[in-house]
């Protein structure tokens, strides 16, 4: 299987230890990733209007680049990865945006939502599987207290996503298992972080981020990790009294494999 | 030469508005051995089976067409109007030009043009209808309750006092049911087992009736007036003629790890238990499961401390079999699963209870004694907040979309519980609307608010957090002022959604009773005829059917009561002739139909048949029993050689209504 990749935007600014380190881990797990050639922009947040075609494009062009080269695309960043996939949903049961899009598009063959979309988690779960990830685990993190930090675009829209209980979700905390340290579950752990309320009113991501880190430490996590670039700046520079680290669950993988020099930071 | 008559009905507007009645008319009155066509504003009126009567004589029709609505509304009608004028109730076909046409059609061409292919295809069948005659077959004059809770219970007394026998079922060790578990009932607060426990003692007293408790149903056949149930009377593990019911076995156990299910889990059971002080019978039953001496071999306290000896570890299962008339469905509800509902913290929080807790807690007779107390600490809450609509009227994949009907008033009821025995508690309904219609419900409601000063918020509790030492946290919206809310009750209660019993499908199958998405019991007419399943001799009563409350469940344990009398006190019942029948002459014996009838009503039989080139031979062919078969038409469809043909709706007449359409 072909793992065509989407590292996204931010992936190449702002968060490339989450880029690297999954990168090395997929390569030490038998799954490299090919990142698409001249991949754009996703979009950064997905276009709620049914009429914002424009808006879906580019996603549906790595989509259909995904297509012509083995049919998986492999995401990792939170939003990209819900972006993408919405935009997929959409191309697959939504006639008129799917007949919308591919106007705009021209393609050769018309894309109706053939290339399945995988998050980077969906992987390890289901195409590695964490009793393997867990066999090739060379430094478990044993005694690490970690607090799983989903978010919400990874898990919601339920339907849409299918990723995990939107609720009660438990890959992440599967896969800290995998590696070694002590799942943390908390009250706050699915909610959001107030994403972009980061531009323009602090005061909202501050109480929202206060919530999550407080509940965090009450439950007794020593730490975050995180698919999600803006959850992650959220959750250190909008903290407060409370101010658990943060790291990518991809930073955490690579330190279980052996893959970082020097171990845990 | 046949003559066939047509009666084209409005159905005032129904029909007339989409179709054109007269072009359907005049369109089949073209076809060879239609003799007279006509249209009729109401054909169903008196007026109208009138005309029908008088063609009939006029044109001297012999096989009559009507082109109406659903044969499921007058197929009987029209038949009963041929019979009348001396005509084979079977020479009579319904076209369905309403539910199947002018309902689901806008445009006239269109509806016009699809009636008067309806009409065709009618008329094609008809063709090859031969008169049949229904025979007869006997009533048994007894009935079975599947089901002893208060729906059970009533319908059962109601059939008992009419003088039929009635037996009852139920899976439970005792009957009572649901309601057994509840403090109070609304609008009245009178206690819930004062007004259970002597219809109870009423039921097991009567003399004609039978209770199977601890019973599963284990196999169902025959039809209408004449079931043949095989019963499987689950091992109790105590001899229960000679049990004097005194309990010390069930406080002896030394196996107490079972969360006790009549008390919703609040405490635990002995392996050996009664499920509550006025269980009826009042008979301990071993969980096989929880038993130390059934998981290890050691133990036998109870057999030890036993009076009466009677701990019977050996006993086994029992199979009983008995005749009914009539089979009554009164298997109640359960409330669904929280699994999907995370966000609010059951499961999580001890403090997190749902509404059947709740009453555990509040009752005198429960493990608190009714001393209202937060599970997870023992103490007293100073604040409650109550949960509307979880699961109900929920569009998402994990929810219910119906409304549950009972939870609004229980709601206002629990607030008043609380209110009534401890003023300081500060009691908030959260809700998406609060739905009160019945005799005094919103009078009762309105006291909540009004006398009790139990705040009713409108709005729904989005998270409910619980920190490590047990603290709880309500994220909720006022969708009144448009706030978001933020409260730190003490304890949290959920209204769940009520769902039909788990065995609900798996009954329904046995029985061939219709069932609809979320597994409620469907009935034959959702007005008209409310209380009977579609299957003939299958009856519905309470929750099983759709939410309803006490009152409610009552009435229609009444009136499923009648209609089981109605069909008792019949002698005989006339039988569907449009069974199957086996062409002997082309008929090889190979008995594949045998396997595929769900009745066991064909057999093979060795006879001598008249063979396809008229000589006599002695070999196997396939029997149908006209008292057993229900026309599914099964058999016709699996013999190979098409002998097997089903009356009434033959395979001529099926393909000669579709070379009819095509």
């Amino acid at each position: 299987m072909i793992y065509n990749y989407y590292p996204g935007c931010t992936l190449s600014t702002k968060a490339k230890e989450l880029d690297e380190a999954a990168r090395k881990c997929a390569e030490a797990l038998g799954f490299p990733l090919v990142e698409l050639p001249e991949w754009q922009c996703c979009g950064a947040v997905y276009p709620m209007a049914s009429d914002a075609i424009a808006e879906r494009l580019s996603a549906v062009r790595a989509l259909a680049a995904a297509r012509e080269n083995g049919g998986v695309l492999v995401t990792l960043c939170s939003a990209c990865h819900h972006v993408i996939k919405r935009v997929n949903y959409d191309m697959a049961n939504n006639k008129d945006i799917q007949q919308r899009v591919n106007n705009y598009l021209g393609l050769e063959v018309p894309y109706t939502g053939e290339t399945k979309v995988l998050h980077y988690l969906e992987v390890l779960r289901d195409v590695v599987g964490f009793d393997n990830l867990k066999a090739k685990v060379v430094k478990p993190l044993q005694g690490r207290q970690i607090g799983a930090y989903y978010g919400c675009l990874l898990l919601r829209p339920g339907q849409v996503m299918s990723f995990d209980d939107v609720e009660r979700p438990e890959i992440l905390e599967n896969f800290i298992k995998a590696i070694g340290a002590t799942p943390v579950i908390y009250d706050m752990r699915n909610e959001c972080c107030a994403g972009y309320m980061a531009v323009t009113d602090k005061s909202i991501c501050k109480q929202m981020v206060g919530e999550i880190q407080d509940s965090a430490a009450n439950a007794g996590a020593g730490e975050f990790i995180t698919a999600c670039p803006l959850c992650a700046y959220n959750l250190l520079e909008n903290a407060g009294a409370t101010k658990l680290p943060v790291s990518y669950f991809t930073e955490v993988l690579a330190e279980a494999l052996g893959l970082n020099e020097g171990g845990a930071d | 030469m046949q003559k066939i008559g047509v009666f084209v009905c409005w159905c005032g507007s129904n029909i007339a508005g989409t179709v054109d009645v007269a072009a359907v008319v005049e369109a089949v009155k073209k076809i060879p051995d239609v003799a007279y066509a006509v249209d009729y504003k109401y054909m169903c009126s008196e007026e109208g089976q009138k005309l029908i009567k008088d063609a009939v004589v006029e044109y001297g029709l012999d096989r009559l067409v009507v082109c109406s609505c659903s044969p499921r509304m007058h197929e009987a009608t029209f038949r009963k109007c041929a019979e009348s004028i001396g005509i084979n109730p079977y020479m009579v076909e319904i076209a369905n030009i309403r539910e199947q046409c002018s309902w689901v059609l806008k445009d006239v061409a269109v509806a016009t043009e699809k009636a008067i292919q309806l009409a065709k295809a009618a008329i094609a069948k008809v063709r090859f209808n031969d008169p049949l005659h229904p025979g007869q077959s006997q009533v048994v004059k007894r009935a079975l309750v599947i089901g002893g809770g208060i729906a059970g219970i009533q319908t059962a007394l109601d059939i008992a006092d009419a003088g039929y026998k009635v037996d009852i079922l139920e899976k439970e060790p005792t009957i009572g049911g649901k309601m057994a578990q509840i403090d109070k009932t609304f609008p009245t607060l009178d206690c819930s087992a004062c007004i259970l426990t002597p219809k109870m003692v009423d039921a097991a007293c009567h003399e004609n009736i039978t209770i199977h408790t601890y019973s599963e149903l284990e196999a169902v056949s025959g039809y209408v007036g004449n079931f043949d149930v095989t019963i499987r009377k689950k091992a109790r593990s105590v001899k229960a003629e000679i049990c004097s019911g005194c309990g010390i076995c069930t406080e002896k156990c030394p196996a107490r790890k079972t969360p006790s299910e009549f008390d919703e889990g609040l405490r635990n059971r002995g392996a050996i238990y009664i499920p509550f002080a006025q269980a009826i019978p009042k008979v301990p039953v071993i969980d096989r499961e929880a038993c130390l001496k059934f998981k290890t071999g050691k133990c036998g306290v109870c057999s030890i401390v036993c009076p009466n000896k009677a701990i019977d570890y050996t006993q086994e299962d029992e199979l009983i079999t008995e005749k009914y008339g009539a089979i009554v469905l009164a298997t109640g509800f359960e409330l669904i699963d929280l699994d999907k509902y995370g966000e609010l913290g059951y499961g999580r929080s001890k403090n997190v209870i749902t509404s059947m807790q709740l009453e555990r807690l509040t009752n005198a007779a429960g493990p608190t004694e009714g001393h209202l107390v937060c599970p997870a600490t023992g103490k007293e809450p100073k604040s409650v907040v109550i949960v509307s609509c979880v699961g109900s009227r929920d569009t998402t994949e994990r929810g219910k979309t119906y409304c549950s009907k009972v939870c609004c008033m229980y709601n206002a009821k629990h607030a008043m519980y609380i209110r009534e025995k401890y003023p300081n508690v500060d009691v908030t309904v959260f809700y998406i609307d609060v739905r009160t219609p019945g005799k005094g419900f919103d009078e009762f409601q309105r006291r909540a608010v009004e006398e009790y000063g139990v705040h009713y918020v409108r709005g729904q509790v989005g998270k409910v957090l619980s920190d490590k030492d047990g603290n709880l946290t309500v994220f909720a919206s006022d969708l009144n002022s448009g706030k978001h809310l933020m409260l730190n009750p003490d304890l949290v209660v959920l209204a769940c959604a009520v769902k039909p019993a788990k065995d609900a499908r798996k009954l329904a199958s046995m029985l061939t009773a219709s069932i609809d998405t979320n597994d409620f019991y469907v009935e034959a007419h959702p007005k008209l005829r409310p209380v009977e399943s579609p299957t003939a001799g299958i009856f519905l009563s309470g929750m099983c059917q759709g939410p309803k409350d006490i009152p409610e469940t009552v009435s229609q344990a009444g009136a499923a009561a009648a209609k089981v009398i109605g069909l008792l006190a019949k002698d005989k019942l006339m039988t569907n002739p449009c069974t199957a029948k086996c062409n002997e002459k082309i008929c090889s014996g190979c008995l594949t139909c045998t396997k595929v009838c769900p009745y066991g009503a064909i057999s093979g039989v060795e006879k001598e048949v008249i063979t396809l080139n008229g000589t006599r031979e002695k070999r196997v062919v396939a029997v149908v029993n006209e008292a057993l078969c229900q026309g599914c038409g099964a058999c016709t469809v699996a013999c190979p050689s098409a002998s097997m043909d089903l009356q009434g709706f033959t395979n001529k007449q099926i393909l000669a209504e579709v070379d009819a359409l095509c």
